[in-house]
């Protein structure tokens, strides 16, 4: 017989992984992949190196930076207010929750306490953002994997809320619509009617959602058990958010710490228990319903009142004071040209985005401007735990591997 | 434990090491001397009753005019008990090299990295100790320092400029 079937003869079965087979008489290398910056799954310009055994995966090496724009060294040119635009162009994807965190942290550097209204506003708009980014991430890490159908339902949904946003500050994805001290604009009657009119109408598109990936086999065979980290691997890694969820690690800085109008809503943290894909895909479903509850209390709870503080050496005057009054035209003027003396100190201030902590670091000398200001990215710190995350899997399972953080490239190379 | 048993009980265990605390705006800030910190850093991971088991953020500040030129900034959270400390320690300019934490944290690994990278402060047993958000051909320098201009030293300006329009 020529052609005897090898197969049977000379592949021996490595016990540790039964379903892979060496060949020990054959001649084997490892091959390094380059995987991006331009590939249409790595969410902008990720670039992964792969070392691959076969079509496993035994070290992956992130090479980040290729959107890297110097954000932390533009902030110590600039003064604080002039900062909050730099913030859209992190997590380009949600703004609004950058701004918030940025903000959160210049208000505990000057000490300022923030009107109820204005938190009841923050907190809406917030956990919209989180709607919008879990929409996102669920319509994108699916189509990852080749589940394309609900990309469109999400992106059908996300639209109604970008043109809330739009209505709201006039941007869709560059917001900068948060103050230090309050919010640039109260809400209009049109907004809440819209804000109520789509709480109604998501939690069936929720479902909707979970029948396209859940009764989807392939899609369910490749997030089930793909990315597992264990609890205390997660946090000695020191992931947040979902990932950290994921494994069951109960810290969401929302319950933690509690800021804005968190402490005066009722909502449960959602926990994984085996810190895979699926679980994180879970959370962020669960977290869907969470935020609806959010913003249906905030809503009702909401009085009327001032939507920024009364800090006049910090905050920014009304802008119909500013066209009428040239006193508040002068305060608008040296905010912005010289910005406000803040003491000399420095703080941390974390903010739990839909992707992670994201906490800024000022380190402040006295003056209008930071000296030294560090953003703590989720996306990049998520990324650090990649390769241990990856080793062992399959190729095509680093999409879904880099997927299951929800990472933008823009927050993580800064 | 509050802020302040937190501080005095650090101040206790290492007599030698301990620089200064400072607690703002609910912030406790700890200074300790470079030779110690991986020994207290080991302390706040290890001790039972302090259990910082979560590493939040790695950070360095210039101070370009001080003896001792350079700040590593660590800060570190309890999930169990709810706590947060920044930890920080002093490095001059001619020797700016600290022990890295990559043994106790595994999350240090790219945090010092980006900390190298942005600021050139190396960390000994650092795994892989390279520059993360910059090419590995970056020669200008460490851009975070306060020497270092806006605009960066030029290193642009010797990019070829393609004529790509229509002639």
């Amino acid at each position: 017989m020529a052609f005897e079937d090898q197969r049977t003869t000379v592949y021996k079965i490595d016990p540790a992984h039964p379903e892979s087979e060496t060949l020990p008489t054959l001649r084997t290398e490892e091959l390094l992949l380059n995987m991006g910056p331009q590939h249409p799954a790595t969410h902008g310009v990720l670039k992964v190196i792969l070392e691959l055994e076969g079509e496993r995966l035994v070290k992956s090496t992130p090479v980040l930076g290729y959107l890297h724009r110097g954000v932390e060294k533009l902030a110590e040119d600039g003064t604080y207010h002039q900062f909050i635009p730099h913030t859209d162009r992190l997590d380009y994807v949600c703004a609004m929750y950058n701004n918030f965190a940025y903000c959160r942290a210049v208000e505990k550097l000057m000490n300022i306490t923030v009107p109820d209204r204005a938190e009841y506003l923050r907190t809406i708009v917030a956990e919209v953002q989180r709607i919008i980014g879990h929409q996102f991430w669920i319509g994108t890490q699916a189509l990852d994997i080749g589940a394309m159908g609900v990309f469109f339902y999400c992106f059908r949904d996300r639209e109604i809320l970008m043109d809330w946003f739009d209505e709201l500050c006039g941007a869709r994805l560059t917001t900068s619509w948060y103050r230090i001290g309050g919010v640039e604009r109260d809400f209009t009657p049109s907004l809440i009617e819209k804000l109520k009119l789509f709480l109604d109408y998501f939690p069936p598109k929720i479902e909707e959602y979970k029948v396209f990936l859940e009764t989807n086999r392939i899609w369910v065979g490749r997030t089930k058990g793909v990315a597992i980290i264990s609890a205390e691997d997660a946090v000695s890694f020191g992931l947040s958010g979902p990932p950290l969820r994921g494994s069951g690690v109960d810290y969401d800085l929302r319950k933690a710490q509690p800021y804005s109008a968190y402490p005066k809503c009722e909502f449960s943290v959602p926990l994984g228990k085996n810190g895979d894909t699926y679980d994180r895909y879970w959370i962020r479903v669960q977290e869907f319903y969470e935020s609806v509850k959010i913003i249906r209390q905030c809503l009702e709870q909401m009085q009327d009142g001032p939507i920024m503080a009364d800090v006049p050496s910090v905050t920014l005057p009304p802008k119909q004071r500013v066209f009428t009054n040239l006193e508040s035209m002068i305060q608008q003027f040296k905010l912005f040209s010289q910005g406000f003396d803040a003491p000399p100190g420095e703080i941390y201030c974390g903010t739990e985005a839909h992707k992670g902590e994201l906490g800024f670091y000022i380190v402040s000398t006295g003056g209008g401007k930071p000296y030294r200001l560090k953003i703590r990215a989720p996306s990049f710190i998520h990324m650090g735990a990649f390769d241990h995350m990856s080793r062992g899997y399959m190729i095509s399972d680093a999409v879904t591997i880099f997927g299951t953080y929800d990472i933008v490239m823009g927050e993580c190379d800064r | 434990m509050s802020l302040q048993q937190l501080a005095s009980r650090l101040q206790e265990n290492f007599a030698t090491g301990f620089v200064k605390a400072v607690e703002w705006r609910g912030d406790l800030a700890v200074t300790v001397t470079r030779d110690r910190l991986h020994e207290v850093a080991q302390f706040l991971h290890n001790d039972p009753a302090m259990d910082f088991d979560y590493i939040v953020h790695v950070s360095s500040v210039d101070w370009p005019d001080d003896e001792e030129r350079f700040e590593v900034v660590y800060e570190f959270y309890s999930i169990k008990k709810r706590q947060r400390i920044r930890l920080k320690t002093r490095v001059p300019e001619s020797d700016c090299i600290v022990d890295s934490l990559t043994d106790l944290w595994k999350g240090a690994d790219f945090m010092e990295r980006e900390v190298y990278d942005m600021m050139g402060i190396r960390f000994r047993h650092h795994p892989d100790l390279r520059r993360i958000l910059l090419p590995d051909d970056f020669t200008e320098g460490y851009p975070l320092r306060k020497d270092f201009p806006l605009r960066g030293k030029g290193w642009r300006d010797t990019f070829e400029f393609l004529d790509e329009t229509a002639r």
